[in-house]
């Protein structure tokens, strides 16, 4: 298979105005003939589903909550950047695109990531009129922040909740589709299967989370925007229905699934407390332009924080990248902090933690400064571990966060798969092998608002509305597979419950496909997690029927889909032998300890393809051509 | 710690419902409620009985999904937190606690702990945003904000769509809810052009999704997890007298 990424030619600032023009348009009158199928109501999906409604096109909108203003997306806290440059501080559009193919660790394809650059500012001022109601400054002009990866203030925010903000003004504008009867929302209902009929991608099949009814939709095309499978490790920031079902569904039935091993592991997580533990808590990362983070210079220094004398603190991120300091990338950031506590200079219960202290900046701008910018954060780290930020430092511990691998898809978000497009967290498509903070929701956004509605056009104008209905032989085909999948799940009755084998696929994966990966721990990931899918299907307990509201049962269908996921992980971290971004093999390494990337040999996307149950994936590469930035050791000293 | 739960059954919208008693054990301090939950379920799985339905997601108080009540206090007995935040320290060993669903006429019961919420996004829909188009809009910073007025705005908007308010009031309003969303649109100058109309259609829908009328009890207030206050239900009365006048 050739993956033609069909990126335009041209120069890169012409690319999309170039395939603007090129592209077919559906006219108003047809628009209503055709139906488009939305999976998730995530930001990139409430923004597609709002603006595809918008433009006269029947749209069906799934989500797996109640509504779709509890998204995942509804969590993100720091920020979107855009490149407005305000402040006057330097930025501009190619300076973004340039931060992000360097953040990525040029992992990413140029063209995409200028398109991303490009539409950001226009992201921003749909947001301002929808009424998210981003900070501003004295004079009412929008604020900005800085974050990791960058040297200019180009992050936009609205207090600690940017996510939320940003979501609810995306859910407004879907609730007022909704309204206009142009979109039918389908919440607590749960994408089991994508319909493929003559390959090209024709609806879904769906069970009803309330009823457990299996039915189909039949539709002219169908977006995924159904987020990203940072569960796979478990214990994530992620919420906890985040799951990779309805992409891995896709990629079984030919989507190919592109670098499932760039995983992020965000520096700024709540650290561990036992066993029971269902999630970890991200620190908004906008912690670390103010926060100090350090570790005690001497090993097993067991004093309390405000005990350890200056000069016997040891600021490793300010000591080891003088020029970005505490606002290192988060892969860098977080590296660092397992480094320092494998040395055994880690803090808090267990060792595993770093302080990150904001005793200075009160010192310097005073607590209610502090308090104004991040007291949301002090109060939810306070509600966790009873602990007061304010007179002592905050623990934290990287924690998976982000999954830059995703289905392939080309320039105009279309998987392999004609007809199947992907959006937001579930592509692969802008972050390279590591994101930079405050770029997730820019692209969610950018793909949901500014980009799907010009390339489904090309895609639908070239095909008849309403050719194929949910009665075709593909639709009841898979309606039974999915009913033959549940029924297996609730027939095993076994003894360990679904939650107990998501704890040890967890933990299997944050040891051997982690923050360090090795040769060894990966060919003992592709050897444990074969034996621990059998066991789950032999011995797992899930209570219920199927037709019934069941919990047990669509968290089951979730980790059986991580079990076979993990592996491809494993499989894809073990063929790349490099150290890139998030992705760390500790036998590529430069003398300094950082990641040693092999662009010779691994400057491409690494595509998978399924091949059916028990046998081997089948690898395509897409290779990087870099054109307009240079190919440099990234370096944040 | 140990402690015993009397949890509220119901298989279905239709079943009569009933306090179940089960018995927690070997939870520690740093659980949150849901974890706990969490334990008790794995058991009764092990056991071959129906775990108990409850929903959440972020578990970080932001999406709102998991308010429930505890003994009959709708997102429990802790100020400003959700039920995903609220850490077993709070409680003592033998403790004996009650978890009910949110109970209110616009809000049926699902099956144990879950209710349907849609009647709020039905609110929402009948005008709770402002109608833009994608695309074709002003610059961001052509819209100038005072910054009392962003943060008032932003105050109102920190709701998470939970539902508590609604438990918590005698007569079933979702007054500080819908408050909430007409003060931060009204408040910011790109919203005000449909002001009048919006209060006037989102009250008229509150109410014919079975939601009562707000009777100024306040105990809305005093449950809502995310601090939204009564002077936004002003707010909203003086926008809708506004909109009867002109
Ligand atoms: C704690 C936290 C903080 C963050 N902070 C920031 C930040 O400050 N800035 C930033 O840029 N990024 C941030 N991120 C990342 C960012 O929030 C996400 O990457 C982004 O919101 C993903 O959006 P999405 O629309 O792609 O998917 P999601 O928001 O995850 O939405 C997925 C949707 O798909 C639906 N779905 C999934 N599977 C199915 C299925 N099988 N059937 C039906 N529906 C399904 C869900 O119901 C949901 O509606 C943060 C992430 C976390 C975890
Ligand atoms: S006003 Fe408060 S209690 Fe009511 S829905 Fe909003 S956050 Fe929940
Ligand atoms: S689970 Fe999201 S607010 Fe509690």
């Amino acid at each position: 298979m050739v993956l033609d990424g069909k990126t335009p030619s041209g120069p890169l600032h012409e690319k999309w105005d170039k395939r603007k023009q090129e592209m077919k348009l559906v006219s108003p009158a047809n628009k209503r003939k055709y139906r488009i199928i939305v999976v998730g109501t995530g930001l990139a999906g409430a923004s597609a589903a709002a603006t595809l409604g918008e433009l006269g096109y029947n749209v069906e909108a799934f989500c797996f909550q109640d509504t779709p203003r509890r998204g995942h997306s509804i969590a993100a806290q720091g920020g979107i950047n855009a490149a407005k440059n305000y402040p006057s501080d330097g930025d501009s559009i190619e300076r973004l695109f340039m931060d992000t193919i360097k953040g990525g660790d040029f992992r990413a394809r140029e063209a995409n990531v200028y398109r991303l650059a490009s539409v950001s500012g226009n992201i921003i001022d749909q947001a301002v009129a929808q009424g998210v109601p981003f900070a501003r400054d004295y004079a009412g002009y929008l604020d900005n922040r800085s974050f990791g990866g960058a040297q200019v203030s180009r992050t936009f925010y609205a207090r600690g909740q940017t996510g939320q903000q940003l979501l609810l003004g995306a859910y407004g504008s879907l609730m007022r589709q909704i309204r206009a009867g142009s979109v039918r929302l389908h919440p607590r209902t749960e994408m089991l299967d994508l319909v493929t009929v003559n390959g090209e991608a024709k609806g879904i099949t769906v069970r009803d989370l309330v009823t457990g009814e299996v039915s189909s939709y039949a539709a002219d095309a169908v977006c995924l925007a159904t987020g990203g499978y940072t569960n796979v490790f478990n214990l994530s920031t992620n919420a906890a229905g985040s799951n990779v079902t309805a992409a891995y569904r896709a990629y079984k039935k030919g989507a190919l699934f592109a670098n499932p091993c760039f995983t992020q592991i965000h520096p700024t997580c709540i650290p561990v407390t036992g066993e029971h533990q269902s999630k970890l808590t991200l620190m908004s990362e906008s912690l670390r332009n103010d926060g100090r983070v350090w570790v005690p210079k001497n090993k097993d220094d067991k004093r309390k924080a405000s005990d350890i004398p200056e000069p016997e603190r040891d600021y490793f991120l300010e000591r080891k990248y003088p020029a970005f300091g505490n606002l290192a990338p988060r892969d860098i950031a977080s590296r660092a902090a397992k480094e320092v506590c494998d040395e055994g200079r880690g803090v808090g219960p267990g060792g595993r933690g770093v302080y990150l202290d904001f005793a200075n900046a009160i010192d310097r701008l005073g607590e209610g400064t502090i308090r104004e910018r991040y007291g949301n954060l002090f109060e939810m780290y306070e509600q966790i571990t009873a602990e007061n930020a304010y007179h002592q430092p905050m623990r934290i511990y990287p924690a998976p966060h982000y999954t830059m691998g995703g289905l392939w898809v080309d320039y105009n978000l279309e998987s392999t798969i004609p007809g199947l497009f992907v959006l937001g967290e579930a592509n692969f498509s802008d972050h390279g092998a590591n994101r930079l903070g405050a770029s997730a929701l820019m692209q969610g956004l950018a793909d949901g608002y500014f980009i799907i509605s010009y390339t489904i056009a090309n895609y639908l104008a070239r095909t008849t509305p309403g050719a194929v209905t949910s009665d075709h032989a593909e639709f009841l085909k898979s309606r039974e597979d999915v009913a033959c999948f549940t029924g297996k799940l609730l027939a095993i009755n076994g003894k360990r419950t679904v939650n107990d084998f998501h704890r040890e696929l967890g933990r299997l994966m944050w040891e051997n496909v982690g923050m360090a990966r090795s040769e060894a721990s990966l060919k003992s990931a592709l050897s444990l997690i074969p034996r621990l899918r059998a066991e789950f299907w032999e011995n797992v307990k899930v209570t219920g029927t199927g037709s019934e509201l069941n919990q047990q049962l669509e968290k089951a269908g979730r980790v059986a889909d991580f079990l076979e996921f993990g592996e491809l992980m494993a499989a894809d971290a073990l063929h790349r032998n490099e150290s890139c971004g998030g992705h760390f093999r500790v036998e590529y390494e430069m003398p300094d300890g950082e990641a040693k990337r092999d662009d010779e040999n691994f400057c491409y996307v690494a595509a998978w393809e399924y091949k059916g149950a028990d046998k081997a994936p089948e690898l395509h590469k897409e290779p990087l051509a870099f054109e307009n930035v240079k190919l440099a050791v990234r370096s944040y000293k | 710690m140990n402690l015993t739960l009397y949890v509220w059954r119901q298989k279905g919208p239709k079943d009569a419902g009933r306090l179940v008693r089960y018995e927690a054990k070997d939870i520690t301090p740093d659980m949150s409620f849901l974890e706990m939950l969490d334990v008790v379920n794995e058991g009764l799985v092990r056991n071959s009985d129906d775990p108990i339905a409850f929903d959440h997601d972020c578990r970080e108080g932001i999406c709102g999904m998991c308010a429930l009540v505890i003994n009959g206090i709708p997102q429990g007995p802790q100020k400003k937190t959700t039920i995903c935040q609220l850490h077993m320290r709070h409680f003592k060993n033998g403790d004996t606690i009650y978890v009910e669903p949110l109970r209110a006429r616009a809000f049926p019961v699902i099956r144990d702990l879950v209710v349907d919420r849609g009647s709020l996004d039905r609110i929402i829909q009948s005008g709770g945003y402002i109608s833009t188009h994608t695309g074709g809009v002003p610059d961001g910073n052509a819209i100038l904000v005072p910054k009392n007025d962003a943060d008032k705005a932003m105050d109102a908007a920190e709701c998470i769509g939970c539902g508590a308010c609604v438990a918590a009031c005698p007569n079933g309003s979702a007054m500080l809810f819908t408050a909430a969303k007409v003060t931060q649109l009204a408040t910011l100058p790109q919203g005000r052009t449909e002001a009048a109309r919006r209060v006037c259609v989102m009250t008229e829908e509150m109410l014919s999704q079975g939601f009562g009328n707000c009777g100024n009890h306040y105990e809305c207030q005093a449950a809502c997890p995310k601090g939204i206050k009564v002077q936004f239900i002003a707010k909203l009365n003086r926008e809708f007298i506004k909109a009867k006048l002109t």
